[in-house]
């Protein structure tokens, strides 16, 4: 008798369990609700205009770990001499979890100096964002970066 | 319907020849992102700066297009190189014709 109701609470921890799962898989599914992954790629795609674009020389930075999405300091930095015959000409910031992937163009000239900029950007959800880069030479460069955003920005209500 | 608000830029006041200075330029606005909504459902507009833009001595040097994704009172520190004694100008101008402009003065030597 005792046997069967060990069982039976065995069975029951593992449903219970199985539910907890397909709960989390719920919860940890953002993505389907926004579905920005393509428009991202699209996004991207468009900024090149079909040419390739390479990994390296960008450098994209964002804390791993975000409370608070709403202002979340990103960092992007280009390896560049800033010369007038080699410079980086814009740098667009891609988001693969947000309403709308463009967060910011940025445009350069040989008298910026550098390829850095900092600003606070709007994060709506874990997700990874991606940094190209074109140069003055037409070629095309790309950075990202991962991070987990555990309050989310741009679609609260107030 | 035009409106203003607040800006502020930090920058060096002088400067060495041909070294790279940082400038700090912040706008006081809520980057309102289009993509909320109030308790009663209703979607609230877009209302965003759209274009932020550094000059140096009416030669553009810097220029920043915003969207949605950057968050409220934008701050966007970037470099210049100190290549002459003069002004820079940096305007933002924004949704619902938005418009703000500050000046900075720098000597170079």
């Amino acid at each position: 008798m005792k046997k069967i109701t060990h069982h039976h609470r065995r069975h029951w921890l593992k449903q219970v369990q199985g539910l907890g799962l397909l709960a989390i898989g719920f919860c940890a599914n953002p993505l389907a609700a926004f579905a920005k992954k393509e428009d991202a790629n699209e996004a991207i795609k468009k900024i090149a205009g079909g040419a390739p674009i390479q990994n390296g020389k960008v450098t994209l930075t964002i804390p791993p770990l975000v409370e608070n999405g709403n202002l979340v300091v990103l960092k992007v930095s280009v390896d560049s001499p800033m010369t007038a015959n080699d410079y980086v000409k814009t740098i667009h910031v891609i988001a693969e979890g947000n309403p709308s992937p463009n967060i910011f163009t940025i445009h350069f000239t040989p008298r910026s100096g550098t390829a850095n900029v900092t600003t606070r950007v709007r994060l709506a959800d874990s997700q990874k964002v991606w940094a190209i880069a074109q140069m003055s030479n037409g070629s095309y460069w790309q950075g990202s970066a991962d991070t987990l955003v555990t309050l989310s920005a741009c679609t609260e209500m107030i | 319907m035009s409106k203003t608000s607040r800006t502020s830029i930090t920058m060096p006041t002088t400067a060495k020849k041909d070294s790279i200075i940082e400038i700090r330029a912040i706008a006081q606005h809520d980057m309102e992102s289009g993509f909320r909504y109030t308790e009663g459902g209703k979607s609230i507009p877009r209302d965003i700066i759209r274009t932020f833009t550094c000059t140096y001595n009416n030669v553009e040097v810097f220029k920043a297009d915003f969207y949605s994704g950057i968050g409220a009172n934008p701050l966007i520190i970037f470099t210049a190189r100190a290549t002459e004694s003069g002004t820079l100008e940096f305007k933002w101008v924004g949704d619902d014709g938005y418009e703000a402009v500050n000046q900075a003065r720098i000597t170079v030597s």
